[in-house]
C-alpha cells in the first residue's frame, strides 16, 4: 500500500505544480490546495503506515510499538488548519483583485500603475 | 587628539545653531576653528623635541585588537599644519565666495566634517582606522564636488570620483587586510617593527599593488588621473581645498606614512617611481593645451602630484626631503592659484584663457599675488618653489638606478611647467582686455587674503627657509627615516650641475612660452598630436565601461527578474527537482522497501479515486467539476488517514475540505469563468516539469518509508501523554499541552487570517 500512496502523493505533486504554473489566479490557488494536500500526506507516510490502532492509551500497559507514531499526525493536523488559514486569506484577496481589476489573469498583476 | 576631532563634529553641528546675527558667519566660525587647531599643532610642533612621538590610544574593538590609535608626529604634524593651516584660509575664502548661493549651511557642514575626517587620516596611528577616514574624506569630496547638483555634468564629474576612489578604496582596504595577516597587526608601528617579515612574506607584492591601487586614484595618479579635471565642477573653495593641499595628497600621505614598513624592494621603487613619472610628464603635457584655467590647474596638480610620488618612489633621504618641501611648495601655490581663479570666474564670468586677457589693470594686486604663486610654480627664486625644484633636481641627479632616465624626463616636465606658468600669467593678465563682461574690480578681500597670505608665505620661506626647515620639515623626515637628520635649507645652492639644470629649465621653458605666442599654429599642432596620441580619453572609457556595465545589469536582471510569476514557480521547481535528483543519486544504494501491493482492496480503491478525481480536477473544463473533484480527492485523503490510525487527522481533513468546497462556491459565482490562456505547448511543458517533479516527489516518498536515524522522539510523548498530560488521545495531548506553544501560533495565524478576510471583504465605507 506504501507504494500506492507514495504515486498518490506524486500525482498530487504533480497536479498541484501543473495548477501553480497556470496563469488564472483561481486555479492558482486550488494548486496551493493540492500542494498542501500532498505534503501533508508525505509527512504521514513517511512516519510508516500502521493500521487499526491509533495512539491511544488503553487502559493498563501499552506498548509503544504497535500504535501509530502520534507526532507526524500532530504536526500534520498543525498543517492543515494553516493550510485553511492560507487558503481562505488567498481567497479573499483573490476576490478582492478581480473586484478592482475585473481580470483573472496573472499576466495583469505586473503593472503596479494604472 | 580625539577631542580634536569631536571638536570638529560638534563644530559642524553647531554652525547651524548660532544666534541671527551671526547666521551669516558660520564659515568665520569653522575658520576660528581652523586657527585654533592650526595654533595646537604649532605649539605641539615647538614643545616637542624633534622626532617625538605623542600617542593616543583608545579601545576600539578589542575582541580583534583593534584600538583606535592617534599619533601626532613631525610627519603627521606638517600633514595636520596644511590641512588646518589652508583649511582656516579656504573657509576665509569662501566666506565671501559662497555669499550668493542657497544652501551654505550644507556646504560649510560638509567642507568641516572633510576637515576633520582628513585630520583624521594623517592621525591614523592604525590603518583600519585611517581607511575609515580615507572614505570619509572620499564620500564627503563627492558631495562638495556635486555642490551644483542641479547640473548633469557636476553629478557626472562627483560620481566619477566617488567610483574611482571608492574603488581605490576598496583594493586599499583588502590590501591592507592581506598585509595584516602577516602581522597579525593593523598597527603602522607593528608594520613597521616587522617590515622584514612583510617584505619577505608571499602575499607581499599583492598586497603592495592592492595599496598603491588605492594611493594611485586617491592621488590621481596615471591612469586613474581622469577623475581630477573633471572634479573641477565643484566651486573654487572646494578645489583649493581638496584638490591641491589635502586629499590629493592623502595617497602621497599613506605612501610615506608606509615607506619604513614597506619602501626599499625593486618592486616599490620600480612601481611608484614609473608612475610617478608618467603622471608627472602627462599632468604637464596637457596642461599646456588647456584653455580653461581650472583645467589648467587641474593637470598641472596632476603633474605636481607625480612628482611627489616619484620622489617618493626613489626612496632616499634627499629624495624625501625635497617631497616634504614640495608638498607645502605645491600646497601654497595651487591653493592660491585656485582661489585666484575662483576670483577671476566671479568678476569676469569666464574661465576660458582665451577670452580673458589684460586684467592687470583691473586687479593690479591679483595680478602681484598671481605673479608670486605662478613664480612658485615655475620655480623661479626667490620663491619657495625655486627651493623646492632645486631639491627635486638634486634628489633626482642621485637617485640610484634610474637617474638619468628620471632627470631626463623630470626636466622636461618642469621645462613645461614653466611654460605654463608664464602662458597663465601672460593669457590672463597681460595682453588685450577681451572680456565683454562688465568691468572686473577686486572688491572683498577676503577673496584675496588667501593668495595674499600664502604668496606671502612663499616668499619668505624661500628667502628665510632656516626656520621652516628646523620645525617642520625635520621633524618629519626624522620619523620617515628614524634617524637624527639636520635639515638645512638654502635659496641658493652655488654654481653647480643642479644651478645649470635650472638655467635649463626656465631657458626652455620661456623659450617654448615666446614660440606658443608668437606662433598660434604651434599650439594647434600640439592639440592635434594630442588628440592623435591620445585618441583614448580616459573619461570616455570610464564613461562607456560603467554604461556598458549598466547595459549589461539591466539585462540580467531583466532575464531574471522578468516579473512573470509562472516562470519564477518553474524555475524553483526545476533548481529543486534537480537537487532532489541529485539526493536521490546519492543514496541510491538505499533500498526502496515497499512491495506494490493493493491490500487492503477497499483502501486502494480509495487511493485510484483519490487519484483519478485529483487528474480530473486539472483537466476538467469547468469551475464547478474542479472544485467537486478536489473536494473528493480531499475526502479520499481523509479516508486514508482514518483507515491508517489518525482519526484527528481524518476529522480535521473532512471539516477543512467542507469549508474549503463551501467557500470555493460562495465566491465561485462572483468570479469569471475559466478563461483558456495557455497554449497546448505550454500545457504540455508544464505538464511535462510537473510529471518529472511529481515523479521524483514519489522516489522520495518510497525512499522515506521506514528509515529512523535515532529513536523517535515520540517515545517521550507516549511514555508521558497520562503520567504528565493527563491525556489518552497522545495526538491531542501534543498539541494542547507538550507543544501548546505551536499552537498558539497556528492559532495566531488563523487569527491574522480572519482579520485580513474581514478587512478585504469589508464593504467600502467611502468611495
Amino acid at each position: 500500500m506504501e507504494t500506492l500512496l507514495a504515486i498518490l502523493v506524486g500525482i498530487l505533486y504533480t497536479a498541484g505544480f501543473y495548477m501553480l504554473l497556470r496563469r488564472s489566479i483561481l486555479k492558482f490557488i486550488i494548486g496551493i490546495i493540492f500542494l498542501s494536500n500532498a505534503t501533508n500526506l508525505l509527512v504521514f507516510l513517511s512516519a510508516g503506515l500502521v493500521a487499526g490502532s491509533p495512539a491511544f492509551i488503553k487502559d493498563g500497559n501499552m506498548q509503544a510499538e504497535k500504535t501509530a507514531d502520534p507526532l507526524p499526525q500532530a504536526l500534520v493536523l498543525t498543517a492543515i488548519v494553516i493550510g485553511l488559514g492560507i487558503l481562505v486569506f488567498t481567497l479573499a484577496l483573490k476576490y478582492k483583485y478581480f473586484e478592482v481589476t475585473g481580470t483573472d489573469d496573472l499576466d495583469q498583476l505586473k503593472k503596479t500603475d494604472d | 587628539m580625539s577631542k580634536i576631532l569631536l571638536l570638529y563634529l560638534i563644530f559642524s553641528v553647531l554652525i547651524f545653531f548660532l544666534p541671527k546675527k551671526l547666521a551669516g558667519y558660520k564659515a568665520i566660525v569653522l575658520m576660528l576653528l581652523q586657527v585654533a587647531v592650526f595654533i595646537y599643532f604649532i605649539s605641539l610642533a615647538l614643545n616637542t623635541p624633534s622626532g617625538s612621538t605623542v600617542i593616543e590610544e583608545i579601545p576600539w574593538i578589542p575582541g580583534l585588537g583593534l584600538n583606535l590609535v592617534f599619533v601626532a608626529d613631525g610627519l603627521s604634524g606638517a600633514f595636520a599644519l596644511l590641512i588646518t593651516g589652508i583649511g582656516a584660509l579656504v573657509f576665509l575664502f569662501a566666506h565671501q565666495y559662497m555669499k550668493k548661493y542657497e544652501n551654505t549651511g550644507g556646504f560649510y557642514l560638509q567642507l568641516n566634517l572633510f576637515s576633520g575626517a582628513m585630520l583624521g587620516l594623517v592621525l591614523s596611528g592604525n590603518l583600519v582606522q585611517m581607511f575609515i577616514f580615507w572614505e570619509l574624506t572620499t564620500v564627503f569630496s563627492f558631495f562638495l564636488i556635486a555642490f551644483f547638483h542641479e547640473k548633469e555634468e557636476s553629478r557626472k564629474a562627483a560620481f566619477q570620483s566617488l567610483f574611482v576612489t571608492g574603488f581605490g578604496g576598496l583594493s586599499l582596504l583588502t590590501g591592507i587586510i592581506l598585509l595584516g595577516t602577516v602581522t597579525d597587526s593593523y598597527a603602522v608601528n607593528d608594520w613597521i617593527t616587522h617590515a622584514d617579515e612583510i617584505r619577505n612574506s608571499q602575499l607581499y607584492l599583492p598586497g603592495l599593488v592592492l595599496i598603491f591601487l588605492g594611493v594611485f586614484t586617491k592621488s590621481a595618479q596615471f591612469p586613474f588621473h581622469f577623475w581630477l579635471p573633471g572634479a573641477m565642477q565643484a566651486p573654487a573653495p572646494v578645489s583649493a581645498y581638496l584638490h591641491s593641499a589635502t586629499m590629493v595628497k592623502a595617497g602621497v600621505f599613506l605612501l610615506i606614512r608606509l615607506t619604513p614598513a614597506l619602501g626599499g624592494t625593486p618592486e616599490w621603487t620600480y612601481i611608484i617611481s614609473l608612475t610617478g613619472v608618467l603622471t608627472m610628464l602627462t599632468g604637464a603635457w596637457f596642461a599646456v593645451t588647456k584653455t580653461d584655467i581650472k583645467s589648467i590647474l587641474a593637470y598641472t596638480t596632476i603633474s605636481a602630484l607625480g612628482i611627489l610620488v616619484l620622489l617618493t618612489g626613489i626612496n632616499t633621504m634627499l629624495s624625501l626631503k625635497a617631497a616634504l618641501v614640495f608638498l607645502f611648495v605645491h600646497a601654497f601655490y595651487k591653493a592660491s592659484l585656485f582661489m585666484i581663479a575662483g576670483l577671476i570666474e566671479k568678476k569676469t564670468g569666464t574661465r576660458e584663457i582665451e577670452n580673458l586677457g589684460g586684467l592687470v589693470r583691473y586687479m593690479p594686486l591679483t595680478f602681484i599675488f598671481a605673479t608670486l604663486a605662478l613664480f612658485s610654480m615655475a620655480g623661479l627664486p626667490p620663491m619657495l618653489g625655486f627651493l623646492g625644484k632645486e631639491l627635486i633636481y638634486e634628489a633626482k641627479v642621485q637617485s640610484p638606478g634610474i637617474a638619468s632616465l628620471v632627470l631626463i624626463l623630470g626636466v622636461t616636465a618642469n621645462i613645461l611647467m614653466v611654460t605654463v606658468s608664464l602662458l597663465f600669467l601672460y593669457k590672463v593678465f597681460l595682453g588685450k582686455y577681451k572680456n565683454r563682461g562688465a568691468i572686473p574690480n577686486e572688491k572683498g578681500f577676503l577673496l584675496l587674503s588667501g593668495p595674499a597670505v600664502l604668496g606671502m608665505l612663499s616668499l619668505i620661506i624661500g628667502l628665510f627657509p632656516e626656520f621652516f626647515a628646523k620645525s617642520v620639515i625635520e621633524p618629519a623626515l626624522n620619523i620617515i627615516r628614524d634617524e637624527k637628520i639636520v635639515v638645512k635649507l638654502e635659496l641658493w645652492h652655488g654654481f653647480n650641475k643642479v644651478f645649470f639644470l635650472s638655467l635649463v629649465t626656465v631657458l626652455s621653458g620661456a623659450g617654448l612660452f615666446l614660440l606658443i605666442i608668437k606662433q598660434e599654429k604651434v599650439i594647434t599642432f600640439w592639440r592635434k598630436i594630442n588628440t592623435r596620441l591620445f585618441a583614448v580619453n580616459f573619461s570616455d572609457v570610464f564613461t562607456n565601461f560603467l554604461n556598458n556595465f549598466i547595459e549589461f545589469s539591466k539585462q540580467g536582471t531583466k532575464s531574471i527578474q522578468h516579473g512573470y510569476h509562472r516562470y519564477y514557480i518553474l524555475t524553483i521547481v526545476l533548481f529543486a527537482s534537480a537537487l532532489l535528483t541529485l539526493q536521490l543519486m546519492v543514496t541510491s544504494e538505499w533500498k526502496i522497501q515497499a512491495p506494490l501491493s493493493f491490500r487492503p482492496f477497499y483502501i486502494s480503491g480509495v487511493v485510484i479515486i483519490t487519484a483519478l478525481a485529483t487528474i480530473f480536477s486539472i483537466i476538467s473544463p469547468t469551475r464547478i467539476l474542479t472544485i467537486i473533484s478536489m473536494g473528493v480527492a480531499g475526502y479520499g485523503i481523509a479516508l486514508v488517514y482514518l483507515y491508517y490510525s489518525a482519526p484527528d487527522l481524518a476529522i480535521t481533513q473532512i471539516l477543512v475540505e467542507t469549508l474549503t468546497v463551501v467557500m470555493f462556491f460562495l465566491i465561485l459565482q462572483r468570479l469569471p469563468r475559466f478563461a483558456k490562456l495557455s497554449p497546448i505547448r505550454t500545457k504540455i511543458r508544464d505538464a511535462v516539469v510537473s510529471l518529472f517533479f511529481g515523479g521524483i516527489m514519489t522516489m522520495l516518498a518510497l525512499k522515506a518509508i521506514k528509515i529512523n536515524f535515532s529513536n523517535p522522539v515520540s517515545d517521550y510523548f507516549v511514555e508521558n501523554s497520562l503520567s504528565k498530560g493527563y491525556g489518552r488521545n497522545i495526538v491531542n495531548v501534543i498539541l494542547v499541552d507538550f507543544r501548546a506553544l505551536d499552537t498558539l501560533g497556528e492559532v495566531t495565524v488563523l487569527t491574522v487570517a480572519a482579520f485580513g478576510v474581514f478587512l478585504l471583504l469589508r464593504k467600502k465605507s467611502e468611495p
